[in-house]
């Protein structure tokens, strides 16, 4: 039986409307408020070229140089983007700009103040980091007049995410750096090609499930109430996750790992509205992290440092203990609901503390309202990007859009939740705060991404479209559950055919093997 | 060197910013997040000013509410297999020339999937899946999920459909 004459019908859920509610939302006149996100890029400013001084006022005071080239790159490098979205995408959100660069000043300022009392230097090359990435989304902003042009390239990512993947193991390419092979050198320099593939990859999931998504869905075994799909529907998915999880096994990265899964998760839970993926995601996760504990020793080490951290053998253990975790958390104690204040506390003793351990460094001295502060940043970051998914007229730009913003809250989910031992501590970056350029390079691309899909949600349409359910969902702001998902393919077709006789004698015609366009 | 009550008050004042700049961010996102939406939809006359930007964008769409009942039947009615009916139920169509399409064409000018429609309260919505040749409605090639009326023809490929109540 062919999935076309399938007669199961399953009632549509009828708070379904959240695609097109979106089009109801802006205000009858959309406003580009291009003004409030200069205000509130000024604010940023502030803060995070305040924070820098008051690491050191001495310093500040005589105009440090460090102080002054990270200044001039994030002024820069955000009016540089302020002026293109004023002249490309004037309908842009108008927050996702200033709270990114508030959280990469802030990070700077960390990492310098973190250079002052260890023998790092990493601040200049961040600084110098900061340029280029901002430049890197100003020029996504630029070209990316239209975002849907990336569905073109939904192949091309997957091939992409491969071959970035693959780099760090190309012997005389690929280094390894404690442990873990994840990173390329070239000239001196090194870059952590993963980093770039979480782009790619969140492209081609978005590409692949929008157009694919029914098939995925309809066609296919039933066992029950979970409707397998077809393998050859599924295969290319397969093929990125399986990819993506084995070579991140063998370059023994196991932060990535997560970040990668989940990333696939979420788009088939985004796509497809249908919890059972994530149900049977989350118990791959348990079978494989069972495996992974007894069969391979980074694993085992990091997780027995996770439950055992205060015994004292796993703390002094030479590689691997739990010294760093413990510290983080005596770190984040003393500072406290106030903080130590910026450059009265102690991050040096943390081992990473600019990097993996950046977030207790902040907790450390900014303490927990500080801390709480940035976290609501994040918030305020992710939830504009699922906003932007929200309005954006089409699936691809939907999945896209909440696939990033998924990828910034996963990411940041496993840094906060390692270093706070709520689970294992795994070497993942925090977005736009710890040093390393490759980090911040995807992750300003990301911001230029959800930057240009919100100015397609929020400009002004072009084509009248009427949005349905008008009214009657009202300002109720839709759950992230229904967000792309929203027209939603949840159900079987029922369609039975009445005229077309003929068809049945014509089924295995060649042109209908043609591939999809 | 700065007092001692310089730098708690620059510490104090550096933490009350972090949250001035949050709070200030949420403040200005209440339009946005449509708070108090529909009580300034329907009480000012802003609602006018909407409708008529509507109707000068496409003259034909109809300010009153179409039908409650959605069309239940799509009718090819021009190119390789016109004359075809199709009864329509809750779900998703999927539109294309490859055999796992819900309605297979054997068209030439399709893709292997080329666009689907799919059913939103009353209506019915038309999306392109990425196709080649496009699919149009009054001449115009979509780029999002258009509405798409009873009785108002679309084409997909050389084939030409319409919804029927």
């Amino acid at each position: 039986m062919t999935p076309k004459t399938r007669d199961d019908v399953r009632p549509q859920p009828p708070e379904a409307g959240g695609a097109h509610q979106a089009a109801q939302e802006p205000a009858p006149v959309p406003r580009a408020r291009r003004l409030i996100e200069l205000f509130l890029l000024v604010i940023a400013w502030v803060i995070g070229i305040g924070a820098m001084c008051m690491v050191d006022v001495e310093l500040a005071a005589e105009l440090d140089s460090r102080i002054v080239m990270a200044a001039a790159s994030l002024i820069v490098g955000s009016l540089i983007i302020h002026v293109i979205l004023h002249v490309k995408a004037r309908y842009a959100d108008p927050f996702i700009l200033p709270v990114a660069v508030a959280l990469n000043g802030i990070g700077l300022a960390m990492i310098y103040r973190i250079d002052l009392t260890t023998e790092n230097g990493v601040a200049p090359s961040q600084t110098a980091w900061t340029a280029v990435a901002m430049l890197a989304c100003a020029a996504c902003v630029w070209f990316l007049k239209d975002h849907r042009v990336l569905r073109r390239i939904t192949y091309i990512s997957l091939a992409a995410s491969i071959l970035l993947l693959l780099l760090p193991l190309t012997p005389g390419l690929g280094t390894e750096i404690n442990g873990a092979r994840i990173w390329i050198s070239l000239g001196g320099r090194t870059f952590q090609p993963g980093e770039v593939a979480k782009i790619t990859l969140a492209v081609f999931f978005a590409g692949y499930l929008s157009a694919n998504r029914d098939l995925i869905l309809l066609a296919g075994r039933r066992i029950g109430r979970i409707r397998l799909p077809r393998f050859r529907d599924f295969a290319p998915m397969f093929v990125a996750w399986l990819v993506s999880i084995g070579v991140l096994v063998l370059q023994r990265d196991l932060g990535s790992a997560i970040l990668f899964f989940g990333l696939f998760l979420a788009m088939i839970y985004l796509a497809t509205n249908n919890l059972t993926w994530v149900v049977i995601g989350l118990l791959l996760v348990l079978v494989g992290g069972i495996f992974a504990y007894t069969t391979m020793s980074h694993v085992t080490l990091r997780i027995d440092s996770w439950l055992g951290a205060f015994e004292p053998e796993v703390y002094n253990q030479e590689f691997g203990g739990s010294g760093q975790i413990v510290q983080g958390l005596f770190g984040l104690a003393s500072g406290g609901l106030f903080g130590r204040g910026l450059g009265a506390g102690r991050p040096d003793l943390v081992a990473f503390s600019n990097s993996d351990m950046i977030i207790t460094s902040i907790g450390e001295e900014l303490g927990l309202l500080g801390l709480g502060a940035i976290l609501m940043l994040f918030l305020v970051l992710v939830s504009r990007g699922l906003r932007a998914a929200l309005g954006t007229p089409d699936a691809f730009g939907k999945l896209l859009g909440a696939g990033l913003s998924a990828v910034l809250v996963l990411q940041l989910f496993v840094v906060v939740g390692g270093v706070t031992r709520l689970i294992p501590l795994t070497g993942l970056t925090t977005p736009f705060m710890s040093a390393g350029g490759s980090s911040l390079l995807a992750n300003w691309v990301i911001v230029g991404l959800l930057l240009a899909i919100s100015h397609s949600a929020r400009s002004p349409r072009v084509v009248g479209e009427e949005s349905p359910e008008e009214g009657a969902g009202g300002g109720s702001a839709p759950t992230p559950s229904s967000l792309p998902a929203a027209d939603d393919p949840g159900a079987t077709a029922a369609i039975s055919r009445l005229g077309a006789g003929r068809r049945e004698e014509s089924a295995p015609s060649p042109s209908s093997e043609g591939g999809r366009s | 060197m700065a007092s001692e009550l310089t730098v708690t008050l620059l510490r104090f004042g550096f933490l009350a910013l972090l949250w001035v700049f949050v709070f200030v961010i949420l403040a200005a996102q209440r339009r946005d997040l449509g708070i108090n939406q529909i009580l300034r939809f329907n009480s000012l006359p802003g609602r006018g000013r909407r409708g008529a930007a509507q109707s000068t964008a496409s003259g034909q769409q109809k300010q009153a509410p179409s039908a409650p009942q959605r069309p239940g039947q799509l009718v090819i009615v021009d190119g390789p297999e016109s004359g075809t009916t199709i009864r329509l139920g809750d779900t998703p169509v999927l539109l294309g020339r490859a055999q796992d399409c819900t309605l297979t064409l054997h068209d030439d000018y399709c893709s292997g999937h080329h666009a689907r429609l799919f059913p939103q309260g009353s209506r019915w919505f038309l999306e392109d899946l990425g196709s080649t040749n496009g699919t149009f409605v009054h001449g115009e090639r979509l780029s999002r999920a258009t509405l798409v009326e009873p009785g108002t023809p679309f084409s997909v490929g050389r084939t030409v459909m319409e919804l029927r109540a």
